[in-house]
């Protein structure tokens, strides 16, 4: 994601980068990435997660596939943007560092609160106690959430390298 | 689940695909102008794709895994394909001009703007399939061979609406915006995705009305459904996305050489508008 060396196109052109919109399109591929990372790890590699969870409500159902639905489009259309945003030169890497780790964190703990706890979609892994996953996986995503928001802190106009 | 059984690979859809093939080739070489190399690419792997869904996936198996990937391939990855092969601009390009002027007259016309809307396009798509899946309607195609033809023109035709609608190159006049059409393609793709895991919960009952009721395997077919609504979703929002990103990437390009915003036939060919970063990435 280090994509400084876009700007080199134009001679003449200096062009001010957009933070705000560097950090929310890592932030979605962020969102995106983690959620793939999930389905990918839990479901398909460990076999952790089930595809159904007989305990799954019909609002819980709905809900997952929208969400699901959501994490696909989000990852391509941050793709796009994000490449859209380096051709045109704009891209402030380090907020786009901050965004991402920011947007990973949110997903983690909302995934970890309400898609397991709230909405009871399915649990991490069954058959073993569940508590130490569920910390490990909550507390991982605050941490994440915490790490971006320092990122993006130090990523504000004034500082060195946006 | 016999019905179909040793009736084998219909040659009739088969010949109409290659003459599908056939047609468009044959306009390309037609076209002065110089044809997209991609769009006929795009149009020949859509060809494959709905060849593979008519022949050796149409041997008469009773097996809904392979059920479900044909309605896959054919629904949603063969409309793709062909959308992109933009086959209404090529006609409107080599066709004489009644033809044309036909053309025009129906694209203007107010059903179509109707029908083509992304909303109307994912309602026939995924609200179709869902009316097949979840009626005993599924199973009467499975006795019926019309009504089994019948349903596979449904999942094409809505699926080339639809992918038209949502990503297509091809004119469509009163095209809804961007945001109404991620936000439909949304829609759809959660309907799929619900709709899969609601086959899988319920398969000892649905779809209603079969003869010899294999849960096991209809629970795998619903997996299939689930994972392959996954990969059409995301070869169709990547063509959306492209689209828009193409799109801008014009309009930014324009706009450095204070043209205007909306001409898509002017090139800027004076020197300080060939703006080297479009092309650094």
């Amino acid at each position: 994601m280090s994509g400084g060396r876009a700007v080199g196109g134009g001679p003449s052109r200096l062009r001010a980068v957009d933070r705000r919109a560097s950090a929310l399109a890592a932030g979605i591929i962020g969102v995106a990435v983690v959620a793939a990372v999930d389905e990918i790890v839990f479901h398909q590699v460990l076999g952790w997660h089930h595809f159904y969870d007989r305990s799954t409500p019909a609002v819980g159902l709905l809900s997952d596939g929208l969400l699901h639905a959501a994490e696909l489009l989000a990852l391509v259309g941050g793709f796009f943007w994000f490449a859209d945003l380096r051709r045109r030169g704009v891209l402030a890497p380090r907020a786009a560092w901050g965004g991402f780790l920011l947007g990973a964190g949110a997903f983690q703990v909302f995934d970890g609160v309400v898609d397991h706890k709230v909405l009871r979609l399915h649990q991490i892994r069954y058959g073993v106690p569940l508590l130490p996953y569920d910390v490990f996986w909550i507390a991982g995503g605050a941490a994440l959430l915490l790490l971006g928001a320092v990122v993006l802190g130090r990523a504000r106009p004034g500082t060195t390298s946006g | 689940m016999t019905g179909l059984a040793g009736a084998g690979a219909d040659p009739l859809p088969l010949t109409l695909v290659a003459l599908l093939a056939a047609g468009y080739l044959l306009a390309v070489t037609r076209d002065r102008r110089g044809w997209r190399r991609g769009r006929s690419v795009s149009w020949l792997a859509g060809c494959a794709v709905l060849a593979l869904a008519f022949g050796p996936l149409a041997g008469g198996s009773a097996d809904p895994r392979v059920h479900v990937a044909q309605h896959l391939l054919l629904g949603m990855v063969a409309p793709l394909g062909l959308a992109l092969g933009a086959p209404v601009t090529l006609l409107l390009r080599v066709a004489p001009p009644p033809v044309r002027r036909a053309v025009t007259r129906v694209l203007r016309a107010r059903p179509l703007h109707l029908l083509a809307h992304p909303a109307t396009a994912a309602l026939l798509a995924t609200g179709g399939l869902a009316v097949v899946l979840l009626t005993p309607l599924y199973a009467a195609a499975e006795r019926n061979p019309w009504l089994h033809h019948g349903l596979h023109l449904h999942y094409l035709a809505a699926g080339y609406v639809f992918a038209w609608a949502v990503a297509g190159p091809d004119p469509a006049p009163r095209r809804a915006g961007p945001a109404m059409r991620a936000g439909v393609l949304l829609g759809a793709a959660a309907g799929h995705a619900v709709l899969a895991k609601y086959l899988y919960a319920h398969a000892a009952t649905l779809p209603p009305g079969l003869a010899d009721r294999d849960v096991a395997a209809l629970r795998s077919a619903a997996r299939l459904m689930w994972y392959g609504g996954d990969v059409a979703e995301l070869l169709l929002a990547a063509a959306f996305f492209a689209a828009w990103y193409g799109r801008r990437g014009r309009r930014v390009q324009r706009a450095a050489c204070g043209l205007p915003a909306v001409s898509r036939t002017v090139k800027p060919s004076a020197p300080q508008c060939r703006v080297t970063w479009l092309h650094d990435w």
